[in-house]
């Protein structure tokens, strides 16, 4: 009964990008982690991306893009967030960003970003000890 | 407002939190549920059920659309499987049904078994409480489709859709056992595939062998051709739904009322088991006995089950 809650994560594709290797790669170390992981697939606007995140109840979102159009997407997504309050949900990134974009994205509240060559394991341990599935809601 | 308020006024947020508390069998839950339950009856509950990959996403997918247009709202469970080994599941099943993500009628819900059988999860039936209450119209389920006997959706549903593919001969006959006995309409999905003629024969014969449902008498399961891809079927399904239901509803053999007592039964018996189970363990506890020692004991056979659960009973329930 003493079971701990289940960390949810949301793993998600941004825009036009159809590189979609690394997402299952992440989806898989999270299932193979303990985690239950939704993968909605590629193509997804910032609004699918949060609405999802809300209905599914994610602790955490994971957005993975390698085409370069995390500039729109990422801001959005963190803007849709709070117009939503939904800010509680945490959000990190994967895939490849030019190195001047990093302090930019963790500026607007993106947790962390893993590129290319990232540990898995190093990963889901960040994720282990950064993220806490959230307090029950009282009727 | 509070919780219960929220999701009455049809929260999103709201919704989703506490279907999470079910989900992870908070105790807290049990208290909104409550105030929930005195709000429910008015959806209609679909079941969708079959082998993996059969299409039953795609099929929930292209339903929740003809149900948008004729301006009611959908509530979807999807339910994939936790892998035994680790706890945890990727839920792909949206993956089929992004063009209502941004559709405020629609909300949906992927859920993993996390080691219950019979095809659905533990929390199934109260999450359709709280879609229920919260007001959709049509709530969707999708098993998780294993194949062999998740026969539980046919208690959980008002109507059970049976989806099979064509070229699965050898597999109908496997299945044909339990779970012919749960649709009470059957769809050939895949149909632009070879083969589908002769599925939909052989699901006749099957049929009229009487391997069918035995608490929908006087009702002739349906036979459905369906490309759920490209939308081809889908009418006829929906048709074949909506008969199925004023077939329950408007008949005078009080087949409907039948139906919402079989859920409610299941609901009570549920909610019993798992209770009472919470309950007894909690009280074992609370008298200093330990789960791990009595299994220390059951495993060295200086005492059995049987005994210890008849002693626990006896203790606790005088
Ligand atoms: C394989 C590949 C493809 C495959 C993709 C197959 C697939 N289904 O994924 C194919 C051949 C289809 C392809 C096509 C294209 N590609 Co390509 N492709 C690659 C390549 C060689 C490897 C990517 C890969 O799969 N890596 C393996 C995975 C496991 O690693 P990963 O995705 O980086 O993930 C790791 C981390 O980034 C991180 N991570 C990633 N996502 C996430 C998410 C979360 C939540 C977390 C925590 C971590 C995380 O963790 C992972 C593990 O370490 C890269 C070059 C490279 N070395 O990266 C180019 C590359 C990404 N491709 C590129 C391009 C340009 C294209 C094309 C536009 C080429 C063209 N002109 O047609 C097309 C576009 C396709 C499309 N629709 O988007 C460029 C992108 C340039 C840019 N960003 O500006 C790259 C960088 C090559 C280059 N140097 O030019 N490509
Ligand atoms: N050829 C063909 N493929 C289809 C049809 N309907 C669905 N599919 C494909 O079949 C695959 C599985 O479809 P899903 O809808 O995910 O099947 P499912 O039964 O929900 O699968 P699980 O949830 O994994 O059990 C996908 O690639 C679909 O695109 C169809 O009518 N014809
Ligand atoms: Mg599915």
């Amino acid at each position: 009964m003493s079971e701990e809650r289940k960390l949810r994560i949301l793993i998600a594709k941004p825009g036009l990008d159809g590189h979609d290797r690394g997402a299952r790669v992440i989806a898989r170390a999270f299932r193979d982690a303990g985690f239950e992981v939704i993968y909605t697939g590629c193509h997804q606007t910032p609004e699918q991306i949060v609405n999802t995140a809300i209905q599914e109840d994610v602790d955490l979102i994971g957005l993975s893009i390698l085409s370069g159009a995390h500039r729109y997407s990422f801001p959005r997504v963190m803007e849709l967030l709070k117009e939503n309050n939904a800010e509680d949900i945490a959000v990190i990134g994967g895939g490849i960003f030019p190195l001047e974009d990093i302090p930019k994205l963790k500026a607007i509240g993106i947790k962390e970003i893993f590129e290319p060559g990232a540990k898995l394991e190093d990963i889901v341990n960040w994720v282990r000890t950064h993220i806490k599935p959230r307090k029950a809601m009282v009727a | 407002m509070n919780l219960v308020e929220q999701i009455l006024a049809g929260d999103v947020r709201a919704t989703a939190r506490l279907l999470r508390d079910i989900d992870d069998q908070l105790p807290s839950a049990r208290e909104a549920l409550k105030q929930l339950y005195p709000h429910t009856g008015k959806a209609y509950i679909i079941g969708f059920t079959g082998s993996p990959g059969v299409g039953k996403s795609t099929l929930v997918d292209q339903l929740a659309l003809e149900y948008r247009k004729q301006g009611l709202t959908v509530g979807i469970l999807a339910i994939d499987p936790t892998s035994p080994f680790t706890g945890g599941a990727i839920l792909g099943d949206r993956i089929r049904m992004q063009r209502h993500f941004t559709d405020s009628g629609v909300f949906i819900r992927s859920l993993a078994t996390r080691g219950h059988f019979g095809g659905l999860t533990k929390s199934t039936n109260d999450m359709i409480t709280v879609l229920d209450a919260m007001g959709k119209d049509v709530i969707l389920v999708e098993t998780v489709g294993v194949g062999q006997d998740e026969v539980d959706v046919a208690n959980c549903a008002h109507t059970t859709v049976l989806v099979t593919i064509p070229g699965m001969g050898d597999e109908i006959q496997a299945i044909k056992a339990g779970i012919m006995e749960i649709g009470n309409i059957f769809v050939v999905n895949k149909a632009d595939r070879e083969g589908s003629r002769k599925t939909i024969r052989e699901l006749k014969n099957l049929i009229e062998l009487g391997l069918r449902r035995r608490d929908d008498e006087g009702w002739e399961p349906p036979i459905i051709e369906t490309e759920a891809l490209k939308g081809r079927g889908i009418p006829e399904l929906m048709d074949a739904i909506e008969k199925h239901r004023r077939f329950l509803t408007e008949n005078d053999r009080g087949q409907w009322d039948a139906v919402v007592a079989k859920r409610a039964k299941m609901q009570l018996l549920d909610t019993l088991r798992e209770e009472a189970l919470r309950e007894l363990l909690r009280r074992m506890e609370a008298r200093g006995e330990n789960l791990d020692e009595l299994v220390r004991k059951v495993t060295a056979k200086e005492t059995d089950p049987y005994t210890v659960v008849q002693d626990l009973l006896q203790c606790e329930l005088r």
